[in-house]
């Protein structure tokens, strides 16, 4: 819509993720004595069983009062005080819905509804009030004369001014807004229209003349209205969608402290503070580890696959996720000084550069409300100097601003937006950004960044062979007592063979070398090459080795190898993009071999390895500059800049919070097939909104040339709305 | 067309009847989960006795 300035502030949360986990970070410190409802996200309901299922176990548990499923929202709020999310969710989950909390606070829900329903609400009157004069204008229309249609005029009047008074006001305000920064926007004409058609109509019925505009002017309010809430409903499920993304993730560090451990916002962290980091969580702030060892996936932060063995004395930077044993680290750095906060400056600063996007319904706009004046005054002047009458050249110029204005354009764009948006959500996919969409039709090359976008980042064993067949009991047995990703797909990959976990004794993990356990006698290892004896060599792939005991010449230690698993849909989408004539790239932070090996795969011909956060920003600015408008498809921090830095972007839920504040769009599933069918989809909405632009255009052509002859009258002022207005809107709809 | 003075107020009246019923829907919270509500009507649970 025009008034996207009008709407500037809640179209995006923040040009910086940081900025917004900050205060979110306080408002939950703050807010945590449970006086208001508990709302949990449930992304798996989908039908009326799901509802009764989730509401029955919910109600019956003690010390629930009540609890409604909103299927909408995809929430429940649960109505239980004193209780903590912590102990509902084992509840649902134990039915089998996956549940999250969510944090009210941040939701701010309650504002949202109160516009939705304002809109609504004067939806609601206008409609009202357009059907009673619809049945007196027929009267007129089919030939009331004199005192009869005076009488029938002077009706409309009193239940049109009130109307247009009041379902108005969103137009009015926003034309008022435009012209005092010195603007045209697409409400100017709509309430210059409005505002002159009652203004002549009460004369023209004061002076019992033929024509009155009341019918029209309502009309107008209505169709507008309708698109005005059309955008409003895409803006709020997006906004939505982001807010829900933020409220997920609540920031929280335990500080050690002589007391016990302390749960600390991360904001309120300082530099010297001592906080304990579980096996499994994401480390807060930069610092050094103080006690304890453990293993460290720097994926998300650098790219690189392989984890890291993490011992006392080793620099951990934000972001970084720690794997296997609990630790205990000396903050260095904290909010401002983070290696976090040094990547947000990066995106504010890519942010800045990549400028304010046009919509398509903003180009139109600006071309369409000069020309709209012009013509209307144009029209003005000709009848007045023709013929001296004042209020005949009035008339017309009221009828040509009537018969212009932008109904179908109004509509035109919104009802696109929300068809598209409607079928993009229910294949997993959030729009957070209220042009994505037309960007995203624009694209001319795809970048993806490989570690937990075109891979899970989970990894996967290459082959069973290396472990006799004897030893695999013992090898789940081990793997199964350990919590690190190797271990885990190993136990996978073995009890997909069907294999039985062997009973071992004195099960013990050494984080950050392996896990060992005693069997007949014999100790057994899993873990790392230098913890067994053995050399690494050459580090393409992850590895992990297992050592049977020193029996027979077993002793050697068997080589395990991992690789990263394919995102399920990566192959097929990269080959539909390709197929498309788009380019795509690969940039990756991780080691050359492991990224040539992918590219290879995929077909993909430009991939570039090692490259750090600064050069992936810098590698989509390039792009930029030779003229082709980048999507960019990550998920870790170190893509954050270059997300921002595109023309558009995408990250999967499964990406760091500031790398999906960052992006435009987030994919919901973990199948990644649905970019490619966005990128189509996108391009065939681009389509139908330049049709609705052509249709309405059609309308204008053949009715603006009848409005300035001066024949216009208010029945064809009504077709020609409602005509246009309903073939846009079907058109639209063709979009499913 | 004396009628008209009684037909018109009728119509006019059955009009704001129409709009008081939606302003009172609208209040009532009953657009806020339209998707639930459409599968809502498929369960069984209040079936019996409504819901307390």
């Amino acid at each position: 819509m025009s008034d996207a300035a009008l709407h500037d502030h809640d179209a995006r949360l923040s040009a910086c993720p940081a900025c917004d986990a900050a205060p979110l970070a306080q408002r939950i410190a703050a807010g945590g004595g449970g006086q208001e409802d508990i709302v949990l996200s449930l992304p798996t309901i989908h039908c009326a069983t799901c509802i009764t299922d989730v509401e029955r176990v919910l109600n019956r548990h003690p010390g629930v009062r009540d609890a409604r499923v909103n299927l909408t929202l995809r929430r429940v709020t649960v109505d239980a005080p004193g209780m903590s999310a912590e102990e509902l969710i084992p509840v649902v989950e134990g039915i089998g819905y996956e549940a999250h909390e969510l944090d009210p606070a941040a939701l701010s829900a309650s504002a949202a509804d109160r516009q939705g329903r304002d809109i609504l609400m004067r939806i609601g009157v206008s409609g009202f009030a357009m059907m009673n004069i619809m049945i007196l204008s027929v009267a007129v229309w089919s030939g009331a004369e004199a005192a009869t249609r005076d009488m029938f005029h002077w009706i409309s009047g009193a239940i049109a001014l009130p109307t247009v008074a009041f379902a108005g006001q969103p137009f009015f305000a926003s034309a008022w807004r435009a012209l005092r920064h010195g603007r045209l926007g697409m409400d100017v004409p709509i309430s210059l229209a409005l505002v002159l058609a009652s203004a002549i109509s009460v004369y023209e019925t004061a002076q019992s003349g033929h024509h009155a505009y009341f019918d029209a002017a309502v009309m107008l309010c209505f169709f507008l209205l309708i698109g005005r809430y059309l955008d409003y409903r895409t803006r709020a499920v997006a906004r939505s969608a982001a807010e829900e993304l933020t409220a997920l993730e609540v920031p929280r560090a335990f500080r050690v402290t002589a007391a016990g451990d302390e749960p600390v916002p991360v904001a309120e962290l300082r530099p010297g503070d001592l906080i304990r980091i579980r096996p499994g969580a994401r480390i807060p702030a930069d610092g050094e580890i103080a006690e304890g060892s453990s293993e460290i996936d720097r994926s998300l932060l650098t790219g690189e696959s392989i984890p890291v063995p993490a011992r006392p004395g080793v620099a951990l930077s934000a972001g970084e996720v720690n794997l296997t044993g609990p630790l205990v680290m000396r903050v260095t750095a904290a909010g401002r000084d983070s290696s976090l906060a040094r990547l947000t400056a990066l995106v504010a600063a890519a942010e800045s550069a990549r400028g304010h996007y046009t919509g398509l319904a903003d180009r139109a706009s600006r071309l369409y409300s000069p020309l709209v004046h012009l013509l209307a005054f144009c029209s003005f002047l000709g009848w007045y100097f023709a013929t001296h009458d004042l209020r005949l050249a009035v008339n017309v110029a009221a009828a040509v601003l009537i018969i212009t204005c932008p109904c179908a354009l109004g509509l035109a764009v919104p009802a696109v937006v929300t068809a598209a948006s409607g079928r993009l959500f229910r294949r997993g996919m959030l729009i957070k950004d209220g042009t994505a969409l037309e960007r995203l039709a624009e694209v001319d090359a795809v970048v993806f960044d490989k570690t937990g976008t075109l891979t899970m980042g989970v990894p996967q064993l290459v082959s069973l062979d290396p472990i006799p067949v004897a030893a695999r009991p013992l090898a789940l047995a081990l793997a199964q007592g350990s919590g690190h990703p190797l271990s885990q797909a190993l136990a996978q990959a073995l009890r997909e063979a069907g294999t039985e976990p062997a009973a071992l004794q004195d099960l013990r993990e050494v984080p950050g070398y392996g896990i060992a356990g005693i069997w007949q006698g014999r100790e057994l290892r899993l873990g790392r090459a230098d913890w067994l004896g053995a050399r690494h060599g050459e580090a393409t792939l992850s590895a992990s080795w297992l050592s049977l005991g020193d029996e027979g010449g077993q002793g050697a230690p068997i080589r395990l190898e991992f690789s990263d698993r394919l995102r399920p849909g990566a192959e097929a989408c990269v080959a539909r993009i390709l197929a498309s004539g788009r380019r795509v790239m690969l940039l990756s932070g991780d080691a050359a071999p492991v990224v040539r090996d992918l590219a290879q795969r995929l077909g993909i011909v430009e991939w570039r390895a090692g490259v750090t956060p600064v050069e992936k920003a810098e590698a989509l600015r390039q792009l930029r500059q030779e003229g082709l408008h980048a999507l960019m498809v990550g998920d870790g921090l170190n893509d954050t800049a270059a997300l921002t830095e595109a023309h558009v972007s995408i990250s999967p839920a499964s990406a760091l919070d500031a790398a999906r504040t960052a992006s435009d769009m987030v994919l919901m599933g973990s199948d990644l097939a649905p970019v490619a069918e966005a990128l189509e989809l996108a391009r065939g909405a681009r389509a139908r909104i330049k049709e609705n632009f052509a249709i309405s255009l059609i309308y204008n052509i053949v009715a603006v040339p009848v409005a300035i002859a001066g024949f216009a009258t208010p029945l064809m002022a009504a077709l020609a709305m409602s005509l246009s207005s309903i073939s846009v809107t079907l058109n639209a709809l063709r979009l499913r | 067309m004396e009628i008209l003075g009684l037909l018109i107020p009728v119509s006019l009246g059955l009009g704001g009847l129409g709009l008081l019923a939606f302003i009172w829907s609208l209040r009532g919270r009953q657009y806020d989960d339209p998707k639930g509500d459409a599968e809502r009507i498929l369960s069984s649970e209040w079936d019996d006795r409504p819901k307390p």
